[in-house]
């Protein structure tokens, strides 16, 4: 288990699986993306209180889902670059912020979109909404913070050390509608026991969010070859890769 | 779309938006990259 894990610390190996993953992870994400896309615009029952309004959960829920899902992996990345020194746990994190940046983004937006015509408005400082624009927050300062200094290496660290310290906004915003009084409604899928939506709503909805999955594996394996390429262009095996 | 297309449409034009965003701003990074890496290949030959 440990050759294989050390063997993912080898830029030459991980550059070269991260290209054979690509195509893979596009082809899943386009036919789950494009299975939830038909039966949840299409054949998905309308809702009984929010009308056609509640498709908009098919683009919302996996955006916030992976907003989350993608800042956990950076920070555990950020952590093993931190402990063991394995220089592609930082490049990993690297290449996952700015992804995790638009997912945020795209979970906001469609939040507010989502927002108005439900509740009367685009924004409020309700606990959940919040605490996801602090995540937008620490996604910007993490990616701020790596090139703020001149050591490429101290700005890895620093990058990661908040990251690592920012997890703490995880469970904050999962549990914001269960701590305080909230808009936004409570866990609907991601609950103990039996979800409290409809399956004929459920199935596109986890198409969706595996499809989403699947996106961000590919644009992570585009970004970190970029990000290997940026770090290692002066090793020798990048003679060899890059021509070829 | 029951009255909500002014919302409904905009957020998923959004989302695919930012899902096309990333994926052409992945690859400009790839290739940003492959650019220098070759330049300083280029730039060692010569020297």
């Amino acid at each position: 288990m440990w050759t294989w894990f050390y063997r993912l610390a080898s830029p030459p190996y991980v550059y070269r699986v991260a290209a054979l993953w690509i195509p893979w992870f596009l082809t899943a994400a386009a036919i789950t993306i494009g299975y939830g896309l038909i039966d949840g615009l299409v054949f998905a029952p309308r809702d009984y209180q929010q009308g056609d309004a509640f498709r908009m959960i098919y683009v919302h829920v996996p955006s916030a889902w992976m907003s989350e899902f993608t800042y956990a992996c950076m920070a555990v990345a950020g952590a093993i670059g931190l402990i063991w020194r394995i220089k592609m746990g930082h490049a990993v994190a690297a290449a996952a912020a700015p992804i995790g940046a638009s997912f945020t983004l795209a979970a906001l937006v469609t939040g507010s979109l989502w927002g108005r015509p439900m509740w009367g408005t685009y924004w409020a400082w309700d606990p959940r909404l919040t605490t996801e624009l602090i995540l937008l927050f620490l996604y910007v300062g993490v990616m701020s913070l790596r090139p703020a200094f001149e050591d490429p290496a101290r700005g890895d660290r620093a990058a990661a050390l908040l990251s690592v310290v920012g997890v703490v906004n995880l469970p904050i915003i999962h549990y914001s509608v269960v701590w305080w009084n909230s808009l936004h409604q409570g866990a609907t899928v991601a609950k103990l026991g039996k979800p409290d939506i409809e399956l004929s709503m459920l199935w596109p909805l986890l198409s969706m969010m595996l499809g989403f999955m699947c996106f961000y594996g590919a644009v992570l394996c585009i970004r970190l070859r970029g990000e290997i390429l940026a770090r290692e262009r002066q090793a020798t095996w990048v003679r060899e890769a890059v021509k070829s | 779309m029951g009255g909500y297309a002014r919302f409904v449409w905009p957020c998923f034009g959004f989302v695919f938006a930012v899902l096309a965003w990333n994926l052409w701003a992945a690859r400009r990074h790839h290739a940003q990259a492959r650019r220098r890496a070759l330049r300083a290949i280029a730039m060692a030959g010569s020297n």
